[in-house]
């Protein structure tokens, strides 16, 4: 045994120093000088603050934006997780039938699946077009404008499957609120209640 | 258009792992450019190692073992002391011991079981230096002993089986490191992260602080599908939108589980010098994955009428929906693989029952990346002991023939998975410190022990996720379970290749049974299902499918 100790105990510190170190590292360094976006996480400036990553769920929960889906770890985007409850679970059944209720009273509108059910990731960037579309009522109320401005900037935020074959279509909630934003500012909310005119 | 996605899908899969099929078996012949022969010498010079030296099976089997635990003591101090190493700009303390030495094993046996949260409980130093090593050389592992049995089993009559740092460094070097690479890149391009700044805050746009966790993800990714090794960066593993931001990442990654696996079938129909052998074992592995695949797409895509109208949205992403799910769930349990981008104790129970049966038949469904292939050479040997029994003849594989010694050893590796799955399952169903373990009440919380241990067993990695994995009992039990799976299948294996090489190979006459046509890959399919299924039905009547009685009569636990 002794015979093959000595060279398993060599290939293991050539191999992290290979694999472990330079591989990672030459990979960090590549990533960074070809898509230095994309690879610090694709986060998202807005007078000159992070607000969000693009790929981040964040939780909305004012009538004036899109509402992201139920997420089982409060959106904590350094410690993810999901309900993992399974199809027979009298808490999933009951916990689904609670958002239901909430969904439809908000938006007068029934719940498509993908809002009463938590993602896997609880940070599921997206919402179905359904969904989406099912928000633009109380959504269009909250900025005073014509549901039908609404609509069209969720209609040119619909991503579609890939080569039409593969995935869903959905919606970015954050990357649409901003565009709702921009298309129709608000009132920055005053974080102290003292009301600016 | 559901075919249309599947087919082109399995098209470009096949296409890709032939063509790599080509190039591996140029590696392992050592018919490398003499540029890639220079280096690969500089390894051997500084390891002390002499690759041309050959090696029996005992000694393949010890050198094996001395890397392996080479790599578990490296990896368990690395995750013992993170807490004062470098590389470590979130702060994140040393690993509890039972904890660390369930994850060095789940490394270094390719299952990359996860008692832990990656964001939360790992440096960048243990990502990198610790769990990516460890997902290149689990992996070479597994591609040498792969390549050691298939030599085994055609090459000439001899005595050795090649030597195991030659395999494991051509492995790693030649075919994990550079599809790494590429794949690494292709993912940071669609947005996983690879930096070494640390988490990062913002303030959402209702003034909410949201702590974004990051790392050098996108490299250890790569290398996390192509090595079936499955171990996330983040704690959801591939559902989370940094680990597969985009459906582009989601088909890539999808391609990398089953690519080397897939490939591996082709390599060997090449070593055999009959390329329909590889054809048949392909085609045996191909028919039960496809059943398994329709099975949960059907299941995912009908939904639960209980949640509502739709697909079965629970515990998966809008982007990917009920069929990337379906596919990348089949995948990952045939292919020994362990990451998910859905999550699978959510799944509705005929897909539970699917996967189950994809873990708990060994992983030779395509498998791990060599491990697949010598895990259905196992069953070949049975099947054509069985073939023999019903002739009334000595029963041959490749003009060699099965013995009592081969087929002893071939109902030993096997007996490895009842050993784990039903007795490592019946222990933590009934001691009350590990069952406390179980989220679901009722038939659902027997699949969840028989999930993990079904997981252990076979090296795969992947959880019903409600599963209190963290308990002391199971991160010491499924540690020593994981250790079961890996090497009471290797050492068997290598014997039993040790003992086909010292044959003489007879030649073919009308007499034989040919092991590449419909009826052998038929024998070969019932064989896995027979054996492999039915040892484990009365566990499965007892968890997926009384789960779906109880699901379709309305009743709720």
């Amino acid at each position: 045994m002794l015979t093959y100790l000595r060279p398993a105990l060599s290939m293991m510190v050539l191999f992290t120093l290979l694999t472990g170190l330079a591989y990672p590292f030459a990979m960090t360094g590549l990533a960074q000088a070809l898509f230095p976006t994309e690879a610090n996480g694709s986060l998202i400036e807005n007078d000159g603050r992070l607000v969000g990553a693009a790929m981040i769920a964040q939780p909305f929960t004012a009538a004036a934006y899109l509402h992201p889906r139920p997420s089982a770890s409060d959106w904590n985007a350094a410690g993810t997780g999901a309900s993992n409850l399974g199809p027979t679970s009298a808490a999933l059944i009951a916990d689904v039938a609670a958002r239901r209720v909430a969904y439809e009273a908000e938006n007068g509108s029934p719940a498509p699946i993908d809002a009463v059910t938590a993602s896997g990731s609880g940070l599921d960037p997206h919402i179905s077009v359904q969904n989406a579309r099912a928000q633009t009522a109380r959504i269009a109320a909250a900025r005073a404008v014509a549901p039908q401005e609404i609509t069209a900037v969720i209609a040119a935020a619909v991503e579609r499957p890939l080569f039409g074959l593969y995935g869903e279509a959905r919606v970015n909630v954050l990357l649409t609120n901003i565009a709702l934003d921009a298309a129709f500012p608000m009132a920055p909310a005053a974080p102290t209640g003292e009301m600016t005119e | 258009m559901t075919f249309l996605a599947y087919g082109l899908y399995l098209a470009a899969l096949v296409g890709a792992a032939w063509v790599l099929a080509l190039w591996m078996t140029r590696v392992y012949a050592g018919a490398l450019p003499a540029g890639l022969q220079r280096l690969e010498g500089l390894v051997f010079r500084a390891t002390g190692t002499q690759p041309d030296r050959g090696m029996t099976a005992l000694s393949y089997g010890l050198a094996v073992l001395a890397f392996n635990l080479a790599g578990f003591l490296s990896l368990y101090a690395i995750l013992r002391l993170q807490g004062a190493l470098p590389l470590n700009p979130d702060g994140i303390a040393a690993m509890a011991p039972d904890l660390a030495f369930n994850t060095a094993v789940s490394f270094v046996t390719n299952t990359n079981w996860q008692a832990y949260s990656g964001e939360a409980q790992l440096s960048y130093l243990a990502q990198m230096a610790g769990l990516t090593v460890q997902n290149f050389v689990s992996a070479g592992t597994g591609m040498a002993v792969g390549v050691a049995v298939i030599r085994g089993f055609v090459s000439a009559k001899g005595t050795t089986l090649g030597n195991f740092w030659q395999d494991l460094t051509r492995s790693v070097l030649w075919i994990l490191l550079p599809l790494s690479v590429g794949l690494g890149l292709f993912l940071a391009a669609q947005g996983v992260p690879q930096t070494l700044l640390g988490a990062v805050t913002v303030t959402g746009l209702e003034g909410q602080e949201q702590i974004i966790a990051r790392g050098p993800a996108a490299a250890q990714i790569a290398i996390k599908q192509l090595g079936t090794n499955g171990g996330g960066f983040f704690g959801v593993n591939s559902a989370h939108p940094f680990e597969n931001p985009t459906l582009a990442s989601n088909m890539a990654q999808s391609l990398s589980i089953l690519l080397i696996p897939v490939a591996f079938c082709f390599l060997f129909g090449r070593m055999a010098g009959d390329r329909r052998q590889g054809w048949a074992i392909f085609a045996a592995m191909a028919v039960l994955f496809v059943a398994g695949l329709s099975v949960i797409h059907l299941a995912e895509v009908a939904g639960n009428p209980a949640l509502g109208q739709g697909a079965n949205m629970e515990g998966k992403e809008q982007r990917f929906g009920a069929m990337l799910s379906a596919l990348w769930a089949a995948s990952t349990t045939a292919a020994s693989n362990g990451s998910v981008n859905a999550m699978h104790d959510s799944f509705l129970p005929l897909s539970g029952l699917v996967m189950l049966i994809n873990m708990a038949i060994g992983e030779v469904i395509f498998g791990g990346v060599g491990a697949g292939l010598y895990g259905m050479l196992l069953y070949v040997v049975l099947a054509v002991f069985l073939a023999g029994l019903m002739v009334g003849r000595t029963p041959e594989y490749l003009g060699r023939k099965i013995e009592g010694r081969e087929v002893t050893l071939a109902v030993l590796a096997f007996l490895s998975m009842p050993l784990g799955i039903l007795v490592g399952g019946a222990l933590a169903a009934t001691v009350p410190s590990a069952l406390e373990a179980v989220q679901d009440a009722g038939p659902h919380g027997m699949s969840e022990i028989l999930y993990a241990y079904a997981s252990a067993t076979g090296n795969n990695g992947s959880a019903f996720g409600g599963f209190g994995a963290g308990l002391t009992w199971h991160t010491t039990a499924l540690g020593v379970i994981m250790l079961l799976g890996r090497y009471a299948i290797i050492l068997p294996m290598l014997a039993i290749a040790g003992s086909m090489i010292r044959k003489t190979p007879s030649p073919v006459t009308s007499g034989t049974f040919p092991t590449h046509g419909p009826l052998f890959v038929t024998l070969l399919i019932l064989t896995v299902l027979i054996l492999g299924a039915l040892t484990f039905f009365p566990v499965l009547a007892l968890g997926p499918l009384a789960e779906e009685t109880a699901r379709a009569a309305g009743q709720t636990f």
